[in-house]
């Protein structure tokens, strides 16, 4: 295995040494093997993973929560069985593989999507690990039946952040139809930053919270700028050339089909949102309460 | 005229690549729109190597898409301009940079590949043929190192043969989305560019890339890179 352990010094308690180097061979654009720059909250997520009981020795192919011809016509079961069987799973097998013998091996997905982010200086297992996540939770983005339109808290937050649900969609529309290239439209919620980046707002105030639609390029994702991310759809040709070739009719297809109603779950937007609490909350609480819990351990 | 006619220079701004490939151009309006190019073979005319459903839609929808926002943003450009609107030109950009650059590149593309009975995967010969040996070794470490690139891209994008035209020196190159090779440097030259975006093969090759890059070479127009090479090398 070409990865590498830098050796750094570490204080008792921590087994693991927290810092990595990229493969050699990986990906020339990468250059010459360097050290993570480490974050205080990175240290802390780390020592967290060294503990006890939390290994698992790989990741695995989730299975959509529906069966493969469940989205029709809006996606096709042949676009579903190329799209789920060979690209999701050739992304977890890649990573696997990429992981294997590094101290990233039993860390959970969302802490290496992030740790491997390195504020934009991607280190080889990103793509990966990134692309691995945003398969899973764009299953999830999606039901049989779905659609409709939210309720109750989200409904309002909606109102407040975009003016109107039909205003949002519109811009989730626009923004998936115009990303230039192969990514990810979004809708997340940011609390507390600031538009750029990852930037933490130093003022942190009620208004900061908010509803964003976001577009990613590649495999890029929202939580890499700590954003919690709440649906997406895939804009890369893979995922609906079979069926459409025009990336404009499956936008329009896809979209309807989001479980809106689900999401309704999410409340308190607006007032005290801990990640935590956010996590608790959380229609995709199964993911976050595994990246959530790093964040908030302190 | 009251608008004043802006150069095509200035309007294409990504470099004189337009004009010396032949891109067609039509003058509407006090600028210069770009048209769609024919394709110099059939649309089955490539195949087993590429499908005839690819190339139809690969030309007629999604080069097509590119002239027809490439000339909506150069008409809005030209409204920001008359109006001294300043935001407005700066936010056309990024709109102009990628149809523009997805005109150019694809105006390339076709003009890169042949039908094997006219000559295409046929290996140079002259001077591109003995530069390509005296730079990488062999036709062959070309392939490889280009199909390498092509299959680790991420995301959308093109791989290029380059040549520099201050020195002669050929490179290979990648470019994301629709940036032409004119952003990795301003004296670069496409000898041969291919097209890695899903859309390219996806139809018949589906998730495995590394088919369709090993096949697309059965269909290379080498004596169209030949013919560049020597124009261009100094
Ligand atoms: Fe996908
Ligand atoms: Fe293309």
């Amino acid at each position: 295995m070409a990865a590498l352990l830098a050796p750094v010094a570490t204080t008792k308690p921590i087994s693991l040494p927290c810092a990595l180097v990229p493969s050699t061979g990986l990906h020339g654009n990468l250059g010459s093997p360097r050290r993570l720059q480490w974050t205080k909250k990175m240290q802390r997520l780390c020592v967290r993973k060294a503990g006890p009981g939390k290994v698992t020795a790989k990741f695995e192919l989730k299975p959509p929560p529906y069966p493969l011809n469940a989205l029709e016509p809006h996606m096709s079961k042949d676009t579903f069985e190329y799209h789920w069987g060979k690209h999701h799973r050739t992304y977890v097998e890649n990573l696997n593989k990429q992981i294997a013998g590094t101290e990233l091996e039993g860390m959970s997905l969302e802490d290496i999507v992030v740790m491997t982010y390195n504020k934009g200086d991607f280190l080889p297992p990103f793509n990966n690990a990134a692309q691995v996540w945003n398969h899973d939770f764009f299953w999830e983005s999606m039901k049989p039946g779905g659609g409709g339109k939210p309720s109750g808290e989200l409904l309002q937050v909606i109102k407040r952040d975009f003016g109107s649900f039909e205003k949002f969609v519109g811009d989730f529309k626009t923004a998936a139809a115009t990303q230039f290239g192969s990514g990810w439209a979004w809708l997340a919620y940011k609390a507390n930053r600031l538009g750029v980046g990852n930037a933490v707002n130093p003022n942190p105030s009620e208004e900061d919270k908010k509803l964003v639609i976001v577009k990613s390029p590649n495999a890029v994702n929202p939580l890499v700028w700590d954003y919690y991310p709440l649906l997406t759809i895939d804009v890369w040709e893979h995922a609906y050339y079979l069926d459409f070739q025009v990336s404009s009719v499956i936008i329009k297809g896809i979209v309807p089909a989001f479980p809106y109603s689900h999401l309704c779950r999410v409340s308190r937007l607006r007032g005290r949102c801990t990640r935590a609490a956010f996590a608790r909350i959380s229609l995709y609480a199964r993911n976050f309460i595994v990246y959530c819990e790093c964040f908030s351990a302190d | 005229m009251a608008l004043g006619r802006l150069s095509r220079k200035a309007l294409l701004g990504l470099g004189g690549n337009g004009g010396r490939l032949g891109i067609g151009l039509g003058l509407v309006r006090g600028f210069e729109t770009v048209t769609l190019p024919d394709l110099p073979y059939d649309y089955g005319a490539l195949e087993p190597a590429i499908s005839a459903e690819i190339m139809l839609l690969h030309h007629q929808k999604h080069h097509q898409a590119y002239v027809s926002n490439y000339n909506k943003a150069l008409e809005q450009l030209q409204d920001a301009i008359s109006k001294g609107d300043v935001s407005s030109v700066v936010k056309l950009q990024s709109a102009i940079k990628f149809n523009g650059g997805g005109h150019i590149n694809h105006s390339v593309f076709w003009k890169n590949l042949a039908p094997v009975q006219e000559g295409g995967g046929e290996p140079p010969k002259r001077s591109l043929g003995w530069a390509i040996d005296t730079q990488f070794g062999s036709l062959e470490s070309i392939v490889v190192k280009m199909n390498t690139e092509g299959a680790a891209l991420q995301g959308s994008g093109w791989v290029w043969l380059a040549l520099d035209k201050e020195g002669t020196k050929l490179s290979i190159e990648t470019t994301a989305n629709q940036d032409p090779l004119v952003t990795k440097g301003a004296t670069l030259v496409p000898l041969l560019g291919i097209d890695v975006w899903e859309h390219a093969y996806y139809l018949q090759y589906k998730n495995v890339k590394p088919d369709y890059l090993k096949n697309i070479w059965k269909v290379v127009n080498w004596k169209y890179a030949s013919e560049v090479f020597e124009k261009e090398s100094p």
